[in-house]
């Protein structure tokens, strides 16, 4: 609390950034240690997070007052006037304080209470168990096995513990690949598919340089070739446009080459990295955040941003995965540089696409733990949790997003969950209200002990399961088992109610959504009634 | 005149290829009169493929060995490819449609020899008279009266026998506007908002001249319409063109009213585009929108560049200005732009459905075609010649249906449960607007019409839409009346590209109808347990 000097303001104005009439509210301000809190007259609440907010500037006094501009990770942008100078400039300092934390303990998940108890919160924890979901893929089985070799972090601090790899791997094998690979990461499974046979890996980009070899290296991608009956080649399919790969080789990283691995096939699909992804969703936000803008305007500035042709390379790139697995069954092994963005990205839509299980509600969550947490995508930095390095933060997790909202428009009977669903699991990984995002990888959490200090989200998303729920779902329907999106050009939209989902007078004013899962609902009731009363009827 | 002199070879044996989703058909081929036919070989289903020859837009032939293709871009923007077995076949055939799907004669084309099963002649016409419309403003006001002054369509040949004018505006005074306005379109009653007693009229523009005329009788009708509106109301004139061009109009004896001579009324302008321009917009969308193989960059700057979007953007806009200045201010508003039969029908028309509830119904939507494009005098047969695929420089073609049709749509997208009819009744009146069995789109006007006796002639399409079979295609599962306004946001990040209509053949549809069958049986599915509660409780009472 030593951060906050003024706790509350009166006769403050909330303008709303794309009514055309300027139209204002009159409230007040509040500054929680945890939030900012806005009532107005008619007593409606706006609550934001410290933690949402991403930037936050003073512009020039006006007549009415001082306008305070805010910023969120959450896409909401606020434009308050302050009718003094000096309130605003309190508020302006403490909220500069309180949304950059420097160390972990002091973010909102350690002192958030839902008020459950310690085996509650365990439970919490231990909802997604992905040992579990190792073995609904059908791992271990006889070409894979669980390894023990990354059990205390020693050759890959950013891996988990269990990693399961080829049988025919051994040890020593695993260990000289890992030291071929950039951060240690070396190739492990990500998704196995059981009637295919086929898996897809994932991993680093190799210190191959301009000629360097590693035999070990080589040898696991065999063992992984080998551990696929149903086909003697492999993918390779580097996430990096050539040209980022090739200018690797000049810093002793690279890519394969074809020649030194036997039966690979090797592929640039070429999705930028995170430094294009940051500033091209800025662009974006940029163009679409301007007032009276033309829709000439919008439709260039979605250009050059660039930001759907990014997503469609995304898109395309998990689309090649889906297609070698079910029309060649072949085996692919995934990485960009580190292997925990594009990778991340690219292995877990390759999945979904595959497999109707992470199309589930359950099975969604399931996936994020798998590919992004577990797998160490690097949460905090990319979200910007602490005060660290803006050149670390990047939307990749956010695209992602859009990449499965993407697939749910093109396909709305294929998936348990609906829009508000991703939305709020987007609003959470930047809320750091609970532990499963804080930190950059399984170690980090480890030290962290986040799971005896802070709630997992799961659980609660879980209870409101029911508002996260597409009416429309067809869980049997054998069209969708595999989804075969059209990554043609004009499939690809705006996502206004990302982008704009705060500013309510850009969005449809009636839900169809609301509407059909309301129907849904009282069909099932009244059904269930009648049942009832038959029941009754015939007892009598 | 004989269509067989214009068929020169009868059949051949041809695969009809319909698009990457649709499986290629043989079979043997047949140009008749009035329809293309395959018939597939005697061992395959007895399903008949049938393309009305009036829906070629464009043709192109190409021949290679033995056998020619022939690609026929449709004025529904399908896009269809026959090959065919022989060269001279090929040549003969594509002939013979080039010349029977341009055919001029409005009594030889196809409405005058469809017979239905199911339908009588002459139904349906009557449902919607200019006087059914009077009807319901006598109801809600007495200031405004039928006038049959164009009973032989000598004041005006593009309206209707019977318009509705102020009460205090007698036929003589009438004659007398009309001359002052381009094609004797004079100011009448497009729609009475009856919560406000304000109204909207549509006109042409005032023939001003360089000499700056006024005419006496045209004023006092302006005048009128204000003494028989609420006390005080004031009134604006929405000029759908822009200042400059409004002024320029004058110098080949048109223009705009002057302000000194039209006290209360004030002139807002709000340029809409139109005719050649809007044209050229479609057309360009349309090749985007063919274009598969596109990059992202190439296309988002294609849809910037055609600027259709922007065009929807300023028909919305327009129509919530005049809407807003009846219901939140109180004036009355007339719309007209240059002859008054093009953009000011898309700003009085969705001005209506913006604000008057019945007009979203399946009957008043049809009622509002009916009566502010068809009998108001869109010369839809000039308009509709020729769809987005044309070789030929366009005279008079432009889509202002279409683009009243797309801000029905983006309305209803905006208020999903609002509408009584959904995409398919859009889909179906741009289909039928530019080549249909029916006569109801047919001529230019209400004169045309008579002339050509469509009424009685043909069969009209809102018989054909109100069979029981179709009602499921058209109407939207969801509706649930609005008493209120719908204010649609037109702000670019809330409007869509028209996927349905423009990408309808190029993308498959398989996804998004099994989602809206499924919308449908949940709705049916309420209607059933809801229906069937009654009958529980009953069991319940007995007990």
């Amino acid at each position: 609390m030593e951060h906050i000097r003024t706790t509350k303001v009166e006769q403050v104005k909330l303008l709303d950034r794309f009514s055309s009439s300027n139209k204002a509210l009159t409230g007040t301000l509040y500054l929680t240690a945890t939030h900012l809190l806005f009532i107005d007259f008619h007593q409606k609440e706006t609550w934001i997070l410290h933690h949402h907010i991403a930037s936050v500037e003073k512009l020039a006094l006006t007549t009415s007052g001082c306008p305070l501009v805010i910023q969120c990770k959450n896409f909401r942008t606020v434009h308050f006037i302050v009718p003094r100078e000096r309130d605003c400039h309190d508020i302006y300092n403490s909220l500069l304080q309180l949304s950059k934390q420097a160390k972990y303990e002091d973010l909102y998940a350690f002192s958030y209470n839902p008020k459950q108890n310690d085996s509650e919160r365990l439970r919490g924890w231990q909802l997604i168990d992905l040992a579990e979901e190792y073995q609904r893929m059908g791992v271990p089985n006889s070409n894979w096995q669980l390894s023990d070799a990354n059990r205390d972090y020693k050759i890959c601090e950013t891996y988990p513990k269990e990693l399961y790899v080829p049988r025919i791997a051994s040890k020593p094998i695993i260990v000289g690949s890992s030291k071929f690979r950039s951060k240690g990461r070396f190739p492990v499974l990500s998704y196995y598919h059981q009637s295919k046979e086929a898996a897809i890996c994932r991993c680093s980009q190799p210190l191959s340089g301009f000629s360097a070899r590693c035999l070990e290296d080589e040898h696991l991608l065999q063992a992984i070739s080998k551990a696929n009956p149903a086909n003697h080649y492999m993918y390779v399919v580097d996430t990096r446009p050539r040209l980022n790969a090739m200018a690797n080789r000049a810093a002793g990283k690279g890519y394969e080459n074809e020649d030194n691995y036997s039966n690979i096939r090797f592929q640039f699909v070429g999705i930028e990295n995170i430094h294009v992804m940051r500033s091209s969703l800025q662009r974006l936000l940029e163009v679409s955040g301007t007032r009276g803008l033309s829709v000439g305007d919008l439709y260039s500035g979605l250009q050059s941003s660039g930001w759907l042709r990014h997503v469609q390379a995304v898109l395309g790139a998990a689309v090649v995965l889906a297609k070698a697995v079910t029309t060649e069954s072949a085996s692919v092994l995934v990485h960009c540089s580190d292997g925990w963005d594009r990778t991340s990205q690219v292995c877990s839509l390759g999945s979904l696409l595959l497999d109707p299980y992470y199309r589930t509600v359950r099975g969604f969550m399931v996936l994020i733990e798998k590919d992004w947490i577990s797998f160490g995508h690097k949460f905090s930095e990319r979200c910007g949790h602490l005060d660290g390095d803006p050149k670390e933060v990047s939307p990749v997790f956010t695209q992602f997003l859009e990449c499965v909202w993407h697939l749910t428009e093109q396909f709305p009977q294929a998936f348990e969950f609906n829009e508000a669903f991703l939305l709020q699991i987007h609003e959470h990984i930047h809320s750091c209200q609970f532990g499963n995002f804080i930190g950059n990888c399984q170690k980090e959490r480890e030290e962290l002990k986040l799971k005896e200090k802070t709630y997992s989200l799961w659980p609660f998303l879980l209870e409101d399961r029911v508002k996260y729920l597409n009416p429309l779902y067809q869980p049997q329907a054998q069209e969708f088992a595999v989804l075969e999106p059209n990554t043609v050009s004009f499939n690809f939209k705006f996502w206004r109610n990302m982008y704009h989902q705060f500013d309510r007078t850009l969005h449809p004013r009636q839900s169809v959504f609301n509407i059909i899962a309301n129907m849904n609902e009282q069909n099932k009731q009244l059904e269930n009634d009648i049942k009832d009363l038959e029941s009754k009827a015939t007892n009598e | 005149m004989e269509f067989s002199e214009l068929i020169r070879t009868g059949q051949a044996q041809a695969e009809l290829l319909r698009g990457p989703e649709a499986p290629p058909l043989r079979g043997t081929l047949c140009v008749t009169g009035h329809h293309l036919l395959l018939s597939p070989g005697p061992q395959a289903t007895p399903d008949l493929w049938l393309l009305l020859l009036r829906s070629v837009d464009s043709i192109e032939k190409r021949v290679a060995g033995d056998c020619g293709t022939i690609t026929l871009r449709c004025k529904d923007l399908r896009v269809l490819q026959l090959d065919i077995e022989g060269v001279e076949a090929t040549l003969n055939i594509a002939r013979s449609i080039e010349a029977l799907s341009s055919l001029e004669s409005v009594i030889t084309s196809f409405p005058f020899f469809y017979r239905p099963k199911g339908l009588r002649l002459g139904d349906a016409w009557h449902f919607h008279p200019p006087e059914r419309y009077y009807k319901r403003v006598a109801r809600e006001t007495n200031a405004w009266r039928l006038s049959e002054a164009n009973e032989d369509f000598s004041l005006c040949p593009s309206y209707p026998r019977a318009v509705i004018v102020p009460r205090a505006v007698n036929d003589d005074a009438l004659a007398l506007t009309a001359r002052f306005r381009q094609g004797g379109r004079f100011p009448v009653l497009s729609y009475h908002h009856a919560p406000s007693r304000t109204v909207l009229l549509r006109s042409s523009q005032p023939l001003i001249g360089p000499q700056k005329r006024r005419c006496a009788e045209d004023e006092a009708l302006l005048r009128a319409v204000l003494a028989g509106s609420r006390p005080g109301a004031r009134g604006f004139i929405v000029d759908t063109r822009s200042a400059q061009t409004a002024k320029q109009a004058r110098m080949t004896g048109g223009g705009t009213e002057a302000k000194a001579a039209y006290p209360g009324w004030k002139r807002l302008h709000r340029p809409l585009e139109r005719g050649r321009p809007l044209q050229e917009s479609f057309v360009h969308l349309v090749e985007a929108c063919g274009d598969l193989e596109q990059s992202m960059d190439h296309w988002l700057s294609r849809l910037a560049g055609c600027r259709w979007l922007a065009h929807v953007k300023e028909a919305l806009s327009t129509a919530c200005l005049a809407a807003q200045g009846m219901e939140r201010e109180g004036a009355c508003i007339l719309v007209h732009g240059a002859e008054g039969t093009d953009s000011t029908l898309v700003v009085t028309s969705l001005a209506q459905l913006i604000l008057d509830p019945s007009s979203r119904t399946m009957a008043g939507f049809q009622e509002l075609v009916e009566r502010e494009w068809i009998q108001a005098g869109h010369p839809f047969q000039l308009r509709c010649a020729h769809s987005a695929f044309s070789h030929a420089r366009p005279k008079h073609e432009a889509p202002t249906f279409l683009l009243f049709l797309d801000c029905v749509w983006q309305l209803g997208r905006q208020f999903p449960l609002s509408l009584e009819f959904g995409e398919g009744m859009l889909l179906a009146l741009f289909d039928h607007a530019y080549a249909s069995p029916f006569g109801t789109f047919l001529c230019n006007s209400e004169q045309e019409r008579c002339l050509c006796e469509v009424r009685t002639r043909t069969h009209s399409l809102w018989s054909g839409l109100n069979q029981l079979k179709e009602q499921r295609k058209l109407r939207n599962p969801l509706y649930v009346p609005n008493p209120l306004a719908l204010w649609p946001s037109v702000e670019p990040q809330s409007l869509r590209l028209w996927q349905g209509l423009f990408l309808r053949w190029t993308r498959p549809p398989e996804p998004s109808e099994a989602a809206w069958e499924k919308v449908w049986q949940i709705v049916t599915d309420q209607e059933k347990t809801e229906g069937s509660q009654p009958t529980v409780s009953a069991s319940e009472l007995q007990l």
